[in-house]
């Protein structure tokens, strides 16, 4: 046993209980300095976790890979500017209570060890942790029935799609002998163990994941949750859990079930084209910024899915720069989305955009970097995401996924751009409110990355290609 | 020899006592006898030599759960001669879905099969020289400590949810401020009266301990009325 390999858990976990009882104790208003604390323990973690070794530990439960290493940087990453968001939004709306930045560190321990799972319950008990703090955080504004309502929602499918996970886990389990996920590719080596029973396991999970990802057909959740949760929460909920499970996808359908490769192809590509169109195509009659956000994503976890089916290194490390480039535009995105304030009222239609050109022409030029990238523009980041995925898939064959993808991001540069066309075309409105410098620092940092990732891509896609090449090694 | 009396004895009084416990006519009793049970059904895991499995259903089913149900039996007034009126209605309707049931039961019992090698798998889970509590202990606490742990942390997190989500701190709460306590002196709380003797207190002579100044609350709360504390 090798627990050492753990310790950025271990920390962030210990930490957390730390934070948990200094915000109790405390006695009073602990919101900021609880938040500020948890920035720092994240920020010691990412120190743990690029100082770890790679190995297995807890019998084969835990694993460090370049993989999960690499995932765990993004998810860190993102954790840490989720609660930078949420520290000047708490504070206005009368949510900066002490456990909004605990519940948001326990939700990414448990996105640190579905990325690290080595095992089919570590990465149940992983993705449950995860989800239980975010359903918390998504009805954290208690007070606002659209809030209770997202967390209510949430709980609710989760809960479904957990139950559809676990179904097809104690299938995978019964006809395979095993939990261990090395196990189970050996014992999926041989054709003649490949049964009905256990394919039907692999669909369920494919389901249960599928609706972690926010993957069309178990989408549903994901507009009503993304508008009603608090924005900081929304941003939060896009990025380091989607990082999460979809890492945790990609490791689980190649290594595990990757002697079935056969079996499980078409259904990712069925998910993916659905995704694709759905996100293109639902987005365009929303009104609230929100709400298309969730469309957005619903559309680019279509993309990813892409790299996914091609199943092979090149399709995976596309998969993984697409995560790298999604999670700093979205986060982004939702930087100039907090700043949408008038009157201490935090506004979010599309409409009350207008006029931002030239009432803050700083942020509306980020808003347009975020938008230009997300629908694929070069020399933006978003344009590399999509080249290195369709790139895969026309290698791999696939041409049809490479075609619907380049066909649907021409759709869905069409409500990204009406979005720059009412900022800066648009009657003016009334200007927002004075934006906080925290807000300024993150959509700062996103936008230099969206807009320089082409200078030096390399340090992204070494790592990717090095955490692919892992899993077909 | 002993060990069998000892089985059938466990095994009659746990079904006599399982029959009672939907055929007696109060509640109370039900619950009572369903402890009863429980109990016996704890020896039999004794007599099976699973004495960990014996000591969780004593002090889960029969300290917790079983404790809770009567509480609830008691508390709540459920008028069960009213819920049992059409008995004798529906008894033929029960019947036949009882029937289905138990013929389905009789089918999958029927096409059991044992595999060959099952009674070696089950004599392994458990290791040589172990008893199975150490055993159980050993699997939770030395190869599935990550999973052990990170179920703790799933609990706590529901833990603080529930507590997000629900706790309020009203302005009319009344918490204990044990240096308020403290700080109360007799002449505060008592007053001697010197009554006639053979004649009461007259009403308006006698005064109630008057309650602390508000304003040298340390904390928000609002003025705790009457014996609060």
């Amino acid at each position: 046993m090798n627990g050492s390999l753990a310790t950025p858990e271990i920390v962030l976990a210990l930490c957390g209980m730390g934070i948990l009882l200094f915000g109790v104790l405390r006695r009073g208003d602990g919101g900021l300095i609880c938040s500020m604390l948890t920035i720092g323990a994240l920020l010691l973690a990412a120190v743990l976790v690029a100082g770890g070794a790679f190995g297995l530990a807890f019998e084969g439960q835990f694993l460090v890979d370049p993989m999960s290493v690499f995932s765990k940087f993004l998810i860190l990453a993102a954790a840490i500017l989720g609660v930078v968001l949420s520290l000047d939004y708490n504070a206005r709306e009368g949510i900066g209570r002490f456990e909004f930045p605990v519940l948001m560190l326990f939700a990414t321990l448990g996105m640190m060890v579905m990325v690290s799972a080595g095992n089919m319950m570590s990465l149940y008990l992983g993705i449950e942790l995860q989800s239980l703090s975010i359903y918390v955080l998504a009805a954290f504004a208690r007070d606002d029935v659209r809030s209770a309502e997202a967390g209510l929602k949430y709980f609710v499918l989760g809960a479904l799609a957990s139950g559809l996970l676990l179904y097809g886990i104690t299938l995978v389990y019964g006809f395979s002998g095993s939990m261990d996920f090395a196990a189970i590719r050996q014992a999926l080596s041989d054709p003649t163990r490949v049964s009905e029973g256990l394919i039907v396991g692999v669909v369920f999970v494919i389901a249960g994941f599928a609706f972690k990802v926010a993957a069309v057909p178990f989408h549903m959740w994901t507009p009503d949750v993304y508008e009603g949760a608090p924005s900081p929460v929304t941003a939060f909920l896009g990025t380091a859990p989607k990082v999460a499970a979809m890492v945790l996808f990609l490791r689980v359908m190649v290594g595990p079930f990757g002697h079935v490769l056969m079996q499980w192809q078409a259904l990712i590509e069925i998910v993916s084209v659905a995704s694709m169109i759905l996100g293109a195509l639902a987005a365009i009659g929303q009104s609230n910024i929100k709400r298309l956000m969730a469309y957005s994503s619903i559309g680019h976890m279509g993309y990813v899915l892409i790299g996914l089916a091609c199943g092979n290194a090149a399709g995976l490390r596309g998969a993984l720069v697409y995560l790298v480039v999604y999670v700093f535009m979205f986060l982004g995105t939702f930087a100039v989305i907090l700043a949408m304030r008038r009157r201490g009222q935090a506004v979010e239609t599309i409409a009350d955009l207008a006029g931002l050109g030239r009432n803050d022409p700083a942020l509306a030029m980020a808003m347009a970097v975020f938008m230009f990238s997300m629908a694929g523009i070069p020399p933006l980041s978003g344009f590399f995401g999509k080249l290195y995925v369709f790139l895969a898939a026309v290698q791999s064959g696939l041409w049809t996924l490479a075609i619907i993808g380049v066909l649907t991001s021409v759709v869905g540069a069409f409500y990204y751009l009406r979005i720059v066309k009412v900022m800066y075309f648009d009657a003016a409105r009334e200007a927002f409110d004075r934006r906080p410098a925290s807000l300024s620092v993150v959509a700062a940092a996103t936008g230099l990355f969206t807009t320089f990732f082409f200078i030096a891509p390399a340090p992204v896609l070494d790592a990717a290609q090095a955490a692919a090449r892992v899993l077909f090694g | 020899m002993i060990m069998m009396i000892a089985f059938y004895i466990f095994a009659a009084i746990l079904l006599g006592s399982a029959a009672l416990v939907v055929s007696a006519r109060n509640p109370v009793h039900s619950v009572l006898f369903l402890i009863l049970a429980f109990f016996n059904a704890a020896g039999l895991f004794l007599l099976a030599g699973a004495e960990f499995l014996a000591m969780i259903l004593v002090i889960v089913y029969v300290g917790a759960v079983a404790v809770l149900f009567l509480f609830v039996v008691m508390m709540l007034d459920v008028n069960f001669a009213q819920l049992r009126e059409g008995f004798q209605r529906y008894a033929p309707i029960g019947a036949t879905v009882g029937l289905v049931l138990f013929a389905e039961l009789a089918m999958v019992l029927g096409g059991w099969r044992v595999a060959p090698g099952i009674t070696a798998l089950r004599a392994a889970p458990m290791p040589a020289g172990m008893q199975n509590t150490a055993a159980l202990g050993d699997l939770l606490y030395t190869h599935n400590i990550l999973l052990f742990q990170l179920a703790g942390l799933v609990l706590l997190v529901a833990m603080i949810g529930a507590i997000v989500l629900t706790h309020r701190d009203r302005r009319t709460s009344r918490r204990q401020v044990i240096a308020r306590q403290m700080a109360r002196s007799v002449a505060e709380t008592l007053e001697l009266v010197a009554a006639p003797l053979g004649a009461g207190v007259a009403p308006g002579e006698f005064r109630r301990p008057k309650p602390l100044e508000e304003a040298a609350a340390p904390h928000p709360v609002a003025p705790h009325q009457g014996e609060g504390h």
